[in-house]
């Protein structure tokens, strides 16, 4: 079976003013479908890098990043467009909706992008909130729901366009720790009925969640294997003997 | 992603912004309503001087004799002959004799009445009707007679409608009244074209001086060349000068004065388009702060795989959308305020010229508003489509 995901030596420099800083130094994974990964690392560590790569909202300095199979470093800026239209779900910590727009005009953009029916992706955007559990509320604006809600709502229009992966990231991070489990309760049950979903946190105890971490530091990966190995959650130079 | 649905976004913004929209369009609005209404003064105007010809015909020519310091001269009789001798081109002719004196009636003067000595012809040239009596006959013009006929303001306003057969004065000659014309304006005004007198050329010659001035009616208009090429070679036969004459068409002051009218139109029209532009300036200007302030939007958008077109459509329209509903506006307004210039003008003064827009031109200014919409929103659109996604997302 290919990879969904797959990294092959990838590097990422961005040039500030005089000096280079290496945001990815030949980070090399895979990604099979139906899993549920965990990337982790704290700010700096490369995982915000990482997440816009695999995300198609940037591409490798070096090294090749395969997306089904496809080079998404070849493609060009409208091919990239629709590879996140088509093959990409995206949940924000901020949760990024549209304050303008109800909820169903907010799940439907996607669909709107794709060039889906007016008439469909109303039957398909109402369906997802049905999912989340907000299908009563499809007129209401963003807004006038509570944060555990509003993150409901952009996994909704995450999951309308059935992409390939759901990347979410810090999807937990602007809520409270019971909505937060809540949301993350979603994430799993997504996983479970098939889905692959991509998870970039901060938070080992949100990490621990998922079945597979990749944990990053310096751009670099510093352990990549099950979240019940001991190892998943502690950095080596933390187990070596200093503190977190 | 079609147009319909960029269009249905756009006015989802205008109309949730209103108060700032309204400001972004107030430069196109008083553009096209001042466009509107100067376009629609401008025809007003040409339709005026068009009908104020038309009543004396654009069929006619003026012939203006100034036979003073010339040794030769020219009296009625030699011009009806000229005209005689063309008649293949030149059909009527009346001479014209400005009388100074005014109008006496009983003990009252009357100061506004314009007097004019005529031959028999000139109501038919004049197209002047003639409701109750006679009008002046050739037999007046050979007696001299002591006869008038007079509008129908001196009839309602001095006689009570029963003019035939009294009797007036003019410089101070007595005149019977043997006609009375029917009624030009919509209401017989003191000073207007219904308070007029006519009397027999001959007789007014003889209070006046001689006749000077001629109104010459063609077979057809397609003769105005000809017969004007005529009559000067007649007349410089006959005063050995181009310096004691002058020939006018009315065709031609009508030409004159409606190439007039165009430039003055013209220049209005210009300051209007600087408004518009100005207009247009002020819609990039709003879409540029409106480009910043949705920047995270952008961002939202394109990481949802809206392609820098999709954005681009988006931004252009609703710059194109404001600026069309202010051109709509702006007609409307444009529409309000020539009827209210066309009651105001007909109040403060005697004259009704009709301000009103024509069709083509109301086109036009829409056109031109959509057309500096997506100008002026092109740049502001670009600016968005090319934001980069990244940056965009983490934009506060």
């Amino acid at each position: 079976m290919n990879p969904l995901i797959e990294f092959q030596q990838v590097c990422k420099y961005y040039q500030m003013g005089e000096t280079t800083v290496v945001a990815a130094d030949h980070i090399s994974f895979q990604i099979y479908k139906g899993e549920l990964v965990a990337i982790v690392g704290s700010s700096g560590s490369g995982k915000s890098t990482c997440m816009n790569i695999i995300g198609c909202l940037d591409v490798p300095t070096q090294g090749t990043y395969l997306l089904k199979g496809q080079d998404v470093g070849q493609m060009n800026k409208n091919q990239l467009a629709e590879v996140r239209n088509q093959l990409l779900g995206f949940i924000f910590q901020q949760y990024n909706l549209l304050p303008k727009l109800n909820l169903v005009e907010n799940v439907e953009i996607p669909l709107m992008y794709a060039g889906v029916s007016k008439r469909e992706r109303r039957e398909r955007a109402r369906a997802a909130l049905e999912e989340v559990g907000l299908g009563e509320k499809w007129r209401h604006k963003p807004m006038e729901l509570s944060g555990g809600q509003q993150q409901r709502v952009s996994i909704a229009r995450a999951l309308v366009g059935h992409p390939a992966v759901i990347l979410a990231d810090e999807p937990t991070g602007a809520l409270d720790s019971r909505t937060g489990r809540e949301v993350l309760g979603m994430l799993q049950d997504l996983h479970r009925q098939g889905h692959t979903v991509v998870l970039i946190t901060h938070d080992n105890s949100i990490a621990v969640q998922a079945q597979r971490i990749i944990r990053l530091e310096d751009g670099q990966v510093v352990y990549d294997g099950p979240s019940n190995a001991p190892e998943a959650v502690v950095t080596p130079r933390a187990a070596g003997g200093g503190s977190l | 992603m079609k147009l319909t649905e960029s269009l249905a976004l756009a006015l989802k913004n205008i109309v949730s912004s209103k108060v700032r929209t309204l400001l972004t369009m107030l430069g196109i609005i008083i553009g096209v309503a001042a466009a509107i209404v100067i376009v629609g003064l401008g025809n007003g105007l040409e339709q005026y001087v068009t009908d104020s010809f038309s009543d004396l015909g654009t069929n006619t020519l003026t012939v203006t004799v100034m036979s003073r310091g010339s040794t030769r001269s020219l009296d009625a009789e030699d011009m009806y002959e000229l005209v005689e001798e063309n008649s293949q081109y030149l059909d009527l002719c009346s001479p014209t004799v400005p009388m100074m004196g005014y109008v006496k009636i009983g003990s009252e003067t009357v100061d506004s009445t314009t007097s004019q000595g005529v031959s028999e012809d000139y109501f038919a040239i004049a197209g002047l009707e003639v409701a109750s009596g006679r009008g002046l006959q050739y037999s007046d013009m050979a007696t001299r007679s002591k006869v008038c006929v007079i509008g129908a303001y001196l009839n309602q306003a001095y006689f009570g409608g029963n003019a035939v057969g009294e009797t007036l004065r003019v410089g101070g000659q007595s005149l019977t009244v043997v006609g009375v014309l029917a009624q030009q304006g919509d209401t017989p005004e003191e000073g207007g074209s219904d308070d007029c007198l006519y009397l027999p050329y001959t007789t007014a010659e003889r209070i006046s001086g001689e006749a000077s001035s001629y109104t010459i009616t063609m077979q057809s208009e397609d003769y105005i060349d000809q017969s004007v090429a005529a009559l000067e070679a007649a007349l410089y036969e006959v005063f050995q000068s181009d310096s004691y004459y002058t020939v006018t068409s009315m065709a031609e002051m009508l030409e004159t004065m409606t190439s007039m009218i165009n430039i003055l139109v013209g220049v209005l029209a210009g300051i209007a388009a600087i408004s518009l532009v100005v207009g247009g300036i002020g819609i990039m200007n709003i879409m540029l702060v409106s480009v910043t302030e949705r920047t995270r939007e952008i961002g939202i958008r394109k990481s949802l795989g809206a392609k820098e077109r999709y954005i681009m459509q988006q931004f252009v329209i609703e710059a194109a959308a404001t600026s069309a509903l202010g051109g709509i506006i702006g007609i409307l307004f444009g529409d309000g305020l020539s009827a209210v210039a066309t009651t105001v003008i007909a109040r403060i003064s005697e004259e009704s010229i009709t301000v009103a827009p024509t069709l083509g031109a109301v086109a036009l200014a829409f056109g031109i508003s959509v057309g500096i919409g997506i100008l002026f929103g092109y740049l502001p659109a670009k600016k968005a489509a090319r934001l980069n996604p990244i940056d965009a997302l983490h934009y506060d």
